[in-house]
C-alpha cells in the first residue's frame, strides 16, 4: 500500500483515478474500514496538502468550507456559526472530540451513511460541492452526491475539495436535530434539517427541510412550497410539515428504533427543528 | 512494501522513523518508538485510550495514519510531567483515586489537558462531553468528573 501527498487538485485526480486508490482526509472512517479489511487499498491519496481544502473562507460570493477541514476547526469558527448555526451544530453532533479533531464535511459526505449527521443540515441549507476531476472541476448540489448508503455519484479520479454556502439573507435560521439512544458517542435513529427565511412582514420566503437515518439517502422534502411561501407559519401549516416528514420516511428497524419509532420521531424533529430555525431567523 | 521517511517532533525532541503506509500513530509510538503511555483499547476511534495532541489537537493515535504526522507536533503523555514531578492533573487524579486499572488513563489525562487549555472553568456537563470519547470501565466516571473539576479548580487559583 502506497501513501502519497499530491500538492494540487489535478495531481490528486490523477492519483485518485489509479486502480485501487482510496482518498485520505482525516481517516475517522478509512482507517477503521481498513482495520476492518473492509477495503484494500493499493494507494492512499492524502488530500491534505492541496491548497484550499483545509480553509475557512468568506467573500462576497459567500462561505467556503475546505473539505477536508477539521470540524472541531469548524466549530471554533465564529461568524460561520453565526450565519449557519444548524450547519455548524450538525458537524459538531459528529463523534466525540477526538473524532471531531480530525472527521471532515467531505468524508461525512462521502462515507454516505444514511445517518451522516452534517448532509441532511447541509441540503437544508442550500449547500453545493465543488468536486475535482481530471478533465474539469465541477459544482454540484450536496443532494446529488448520495444515492446509496456507502455509494455516489463520484466518479473515477473525482474527489471534493470543498463547500459553498451562500452568506444568509436577512431573517435567515437554519437548524439540526438528531435523536440518539444515549446522549453521546451514538449515531442518529433520525436526524432534520431546516433552513429557512422570513421576508419583513414575518412571512416565509423559503423554505428547505432534509432528514437523514430514515431512507437509505438524506432525504429533502418536497411539497413544502404550496404549504408556507408566502404565509405567516401557523399550527395547520407545521402538522402539514409533520405529515410530509413521516410520508418521507422509508426506514430500516434496527436495535435503535423500530420503523414506527423512527417514523414519528421524524415527524417531531422537522416541527422542533422548524421552530428553532423560525426564532433563529426572527432574531438574525 | 515501500516505506515512508518521516520526521516529527514529539514532546519536544524530533524524531526520525521510516513507516509502512498502513502502520497508525500508534503503531509507531508504542512498536516503533517504544513510547508505550498511549495504549490501544479498541483501535477504531471509539475509546479514547490512544488520545494524544497533533498540533494542539485532541485526537485518536489509532486513527491516524503514521506517514501523515511528517512535520507534525505531537504530544502524548509521555510528555505531560516535568522531570521527575507529575503534572497537577495526574497528581490529582492520584489523590481522589480516579483511576482503577490505569488503561484509560493515559487517554483521559491528555484530554482533560487539552480541555482545561481550552476552557479553564469547564461546567460539569462540559466535562462530560469533552470526555465522552474515553471510555472507563472501572470508575463509572464519578471520580474522573470531580478529580478534573477539583484539578481545574486549582489551576485558576495557582
Amino acid at each position: 500500500m502506497e501513501y502519497v501527498t499530491p500538492k494540487s487538485a489535478s495531481e490528486a485526480s490523477q492519483a485518485l483515478s489509479q486502480e485501487g486508490a482510496f482518498a485520505l482526509a482525516g481517516g475517522t472512517d478509512l482507517l477503521v474500514k481498513l482495520k476492518t479489511r473492509f477495503v484494500s487499498p493499493s494507494v492512499i491519496v492524502d488530500i491534505k496538502h492541496i491548497p484550499n481544502i483545509m480553509t475557512i473562507k468568506q467573500s462576497a460570493e459567500g462561505w467556503w468550507i475546505g473539505a477536508a477541514t477539521p470540524c472541531a476547526e469548524i466549530v471554533e469558527h465564529d461568524s460561520l456559526s453565526k450565519d449557519w448555526p444548524g450547519v455548524v451544530e450538525a458537524l459538531s453532533l459528529i463523534g466525540s472530540t477526538q473524532i471531531q479533531g480530525r472527521a471532515t464535511l467531505g468524508g461525512n459526505l462521502c462515507n454516505a451513511s444514511p445517518a451522516a449527521d452534517s448532509i441532511p443540515a447541509l441540503i437544508a441549507a442550500g449547500a453545493t460541492c465543488v468536486i475535482s476531476g481530471q478533465v474539469k472541476e465541477r459544482e454540484e448540489p450536496v443532494e446529488k452526491i448520495v444515492t446509496a448508503p456507502g455509494v455516489t455519484t463520484l466518479g473515477k479520479g473525482e474527489f471534493i475539495i470543498g463547500f459553498k454556502l451562500p452568506i444568509p439573507k436577512n431573517r435567515s435560521g437554519d437548524a439540526y436535530l438528531r435523536l440518539i439512544p444515549r446522549s453521546e458517542m451514538d449515531i442518529a435513529v433520525v436526524g432534520a434539517g431546516v433552513s429557512l427565511s422570513l421576508s419583513e412582514d414575518g412571512k416565509i420566503e423559503a423554505i428547505r427541510v432534509a432528514l437523514g437515518a430514515i431512507a437509505p439517502t438524506q432525504v429533502l422534502l418536497s411539497g413544502l412550497e404550496d404549504i408556507f411561501i408566502g404565509k405567516e407559519p401557523n399550527d395547520d401549516a407545521i402538522q402539514k410539515l409533520v405529515s410530509l416528514a413521516e410520508k418521507a420516511c422509508k426506514p430500516i428497524k434496527d436495535k435503535r428504533g423500530t420503523i414506527e419509532y423512527r417514523t414519528k420521531i421524524a415527524g417531531v424533529l422537522a416541527k422542533r427543528a422548524f421552530g428553532i430555525a423560525l426564532k433563529r431567523a426572527n432574531n438574525y | 512494501m515501500s516505506k515512508t521517511q518521516v520526521a516529527t517532533c514529539i514532546n519536544g525532541d524530533t524524531h526520525e522513523f521510516l513507516c509502512e503506509t498502513h502502520q497508525t500513530l500508534l503503531d509507531v509510538l508504542r512498536h516503533e518508538l517504544d513510547l508505550t503511555g498511549s495504549k490501544e483499547g479498541c483501535a477504531t476511534g471509539d475509546c479514547g485510550a490512544c488520545s494524544v495532541m497533533l498540533d494542539d489537537r485532541l485526537v485518536c493515535a489509532c486513527l491516524v495514519l503514521g506517514v501523515e504526522v511528517d512535520g507534525k507536533e505531537i504530544e502524548t503523555i509521555e510528555g505531560m510531567s516535568s522531570g521527575s514531578g507529575l503534572h497537577a492533573i495526574q497528581q490529582k487524579f492520584i489523590d481522589l483515586a480516579a483511576l482503577q486499572c490505569g488503561i484509560c488513563t493515559p487517554g483521559v489525562l491528555v484530554a482533560t489537558k487539552a480541555l482545561l487549555t481550552k476552557n479553564k472553568n469547564p461546567s460539569e456537563k462540559e466535562v462530560r462531553f469533552w470526555l465522552a470519547g474515553n471510555l472507563c470501565r472501572c470508575t463509572g466516571y464519578d471520580k474522573i468528573v470531580r478529580a478534573v473539576l477539583e484539578v481545574a479548580a486549582d489551576m485558576r487559583n495557582a
